[in-house]
């Protein structure tokens, strides 16, 4: 992430044959794309039992070990502990999930699940309709190891029902041969060597959060006109041919394949492509700031006390900071977790002083969360910012 | 009347399976887009919450603020029914009429790209096209390609896409009927002096009708509700109605839009079907 620096502590990492998210990736071309025809993505299906747990969480998102086909902090959890631990890779698109639960919700039926990972935004509406249950903060003695720049989201100020499972920075990914001075502004990324070979990302407080920052607003407090006029901005690069698309993930295969040169994209996603093309590419904060979201565990109203039980203990297993260190070796996003530095020193110290994973004060000095939006913003807000991509 | 009384019971039997299916998942899903269409969101709801107003509007708002992403569809789907016509009449005739031992080893070559999922092979068209394919670097070699142009997001890309992708579809039906035309009909057509392009154009080609009237349907109607080409290989600026209609069903999580849009894209593809059976159809089958 710093200025010219080749991410070689990342590619060693690499070297040292570690399987990691990454490499998954690598082999999985068109993930994001994947997820568009996966509605109906079965799972999370099986009973609950006192002894049991079942979480819902997105895809490679959890530390997996190839050769025995386990997670091994998932399988030491329930070694510990005795609770049956079932862990089901379907949470694929926010809106999706709802869409698939939201009924049997309304009617308190169990969801088949116990636990379950939402995005900031989403864990605001699932709180506000009354979906999820408050923590018995007595299972979760590691509550207060969450960062400090985590500890009050608008929508849970004091998380008393949400713990935040990975962290994700929104900045300017780019092409180094395309872009040797690197990019750090909007006018940087719209500089004409990337014109028609920009791409945006999908996720509207992502995009828009990134270029109202560059526009001098601030995000946690944004009104509907700058929103407006931020969108208006990102429709006009679109038909003026500077933007070629708004994508997910699938961002980082037209910057393997050459198509896009330069983009707003998501930390984890960049740590990966610069990790497996040494100096190709490069990711940064933008100067005006970038965007931190995160997916938050939860534990939905229809878990049973048991489940809840056996959630909570989930959680605070997973805001141990060895554990976390280890899933975070695996994952690439930020860490979440006070202390999981220390312990990455002792398993991969590489990247202990991976700005993608432990972003320095200075770093997260520049990072914002989007505040949340009222019902009518959500869908007004939504409305615009898929019209401007042609929706 | 006593033994004639269950033959009138038998067919009704034999068809219930059948129309048990169709209430279930067809007619039970009509009604419910139906009612959600003309839905209006309740106020001071949450996202996703509707109320029933038989707000009709929403197909006149719906439609209007969607026009270019109609037009869109119906041109793009047009196009690719038209291109995979011209691929696959040669191919099919080639299969049925001349390729003598090797016909059904080319006819599983046809049927073979379903072997793989259609999202597996829109997004090898991503690969293909794109700046690092082999395609690209070629063209740009022989001048044909400015060094900025691309051809991925843009609209060549997903016809081309929806061209491949529904390109079976055209090509079995009408190698079926192909097939089936009595190699004595176009030696009767040479024994009366026809020469090979006008047996051609009076006798196969309206003994082909059939297939071709089949293939165009079944290409042109997934065509004209296709996401998958333009949300892969397209651009903001080659989104077609599927596209919206996804987009606000997940994204915008407003599904009386969807429903309407639906509805009208249903209503729209029925009528230009009918329209065109009309014409080519009936008269020159029956």
């Amino acid at each position: 992430m710093a200025k010219e620096r080749s991410l070689s502590p990342e590619a060693r990492s690499i070297l040292s044959a570690r399987l990691s998210r990454r490499s998954v990736l690598a082999g999985a071309g068109g993930l994001g794309a994947v997820g568009l025809l996966s509605a109906c993505g079965g799972g999370g299906d099986s009973g609950s039992s006192d002894n049991s747990v079942r979480w819902g969480n997105w895809p490679l998102y959890l530390d997996f070990d190839e050769e025995s086909k386990t997670y091994p902090t998932l399988v030491k959890f329930a070694d510990q502990t005795g609770i049956d631990a079932q862990y089901f890779e379907d949470y694929n698109d926010n809106d999706e999930f709802f869409g698939k639960v939201q009924a049997q919700l309304k009617l308190g039926e169990d969801i088949g699940y116990d636990v379950v990972t939402p995005t900031d935004w989403m864990a605001a509406r699932w709180m506000r309709l009354g979906y999820t249950q408050k923590f018995d903060l007595a299972n979760i003695p590691n509550h207060g190891n969450i960062l400090d720049s985590l500890k009050s989201p608008s929508y849970d100020p004091n998380r008393e029902s949400s713990l935040t499972w990975q962290g994700i920075m929104a900045g300017f990914g780019w092409n180094t041969e395309k872009n040797p001075k690197g990019i750090r502004t909007l006018d940087d990324l719209f500089a004409p060597q990337n014109k028609g070979k920009i791409v945006v990302l999908t996720e509207m407080r992502d995009t828009i959060g990134v270029i109202l920052l560059a526009q001098g607003v601030d995000i946690t407090k944004v009104t509907e006109d700058q929103f407006m006029n931020a969108v208006d901005f990102m429709a006009q690069k679109i038909s003026d041919g500077w933007i070629r698309g708004v994508k997910g993930n699938e961002y980082a295969e037209d910057l393997t394949s050459g198509d896009a040169t330069a983009v707003i994209g998501w930390s984890g996603d960049m740590f990966i492509l610069a990790s497996e093309n040494e100096g190709k590419f490069d990711f940064a904060i933008p100067e005006s700031g970038g965007t931190i979201s995160g997916d938050n565990l939860m534990i939905p109203s229809t878990a049973s006390a048991a489940g809840k039980a056996n959630g909570e203990k989930m959680i605070n297993y997973y805001y141990d900071p060895v554990v976390a260190a280890e899933v975070a070796a695996y994952v690439n996003y930020v860490c979440p977790v006070k202390g999981a530095q220390a312990e990455m020193e002792k398993i991969a110290p590489e990247l202990a002083t991976s700005e993608y994973i432990f972003p320095t004060e200075k770093t997260s000095s520049r990072l914002n969360v989007f505040r949340s939006l009222t019902p009518d913003e959500e869908t007004t807000w939504a409305e615009a910012f898929q019209k401007a991509q042609g929706n | 009347m006593r033994t004639a009384l269950p033959k009138v019971r038998v067919p009704y039997l034999l068809l219930f399976p059948g129309f048990a299916f169709l209430f279930t998942f067809f007619i039970l899903p009509i009604v419910n887009l139906a009612q959600t269409s003309t839905q209006t969101p309740i106020s001071g709801g949450d996202t996703g919450q509707y109320e029933q107003t038989f707000a009709f509007g929403n197909y006149i708002d719906a439609f209007l603020e969607n026009r270019e992403q109609f037009a869109r569809s119906f041109v793009y789907a047009t196009l690719a029914t038209i291109f995979a016509l011209a691929i696959a009449y040669p191919l099919a005739y080639a299969i049925a009429f001349k390729s003598g031992k090797f016909k059904n080893i080319l006819l599983v070559l046809v049927v073979a790209p379903f072997f793989t999922s259609f999202l597996l092979r829109t997004i090898a068209w991503k690969q293909i096209l794109g700046e690092e394919g082999f395609l690209v670097p070629t063209l740009r070699n022989l001048h044909l390609l400015g060094p900025q142009t691309t051809i991925t997001s843009t609209s060549v890309a997903v016809v081309a896409g929806m061209t491949y992708n529904f390109l079976p579809f055209m090509t079995l039906p009408l190698y079926a009927s192909l097939e089936r035309i009595d190699p004595r009909t176009i030696e009767a057509s040479g024994d009366l002096y026809a020469n090979g392009i006008t047996t051609f154009r009076r006798v196969t080609v309206p003994l082909s009708m059939p297939g071709v009237v089949a293939g165009t349907l079944l290409t042109f109607i997934p065509a004209a509700g296709d996401y998958v080409n333009a949300a892969i290989l397209g651009s903001p600026n080659t989104k077609m109605i599927g596209n919206v209609i996804e987009s606000r069903y997940f994204k915008i999580v407003d599904y009386p839009t969807a429903a309407a849009l639906s509805f009208t894209l249903m209503a729209a593809i029925l009528i230009l079907v009918t329209l065109y059976i009309r014409k080519a159809g009936t008269e020159e089958l029956v």
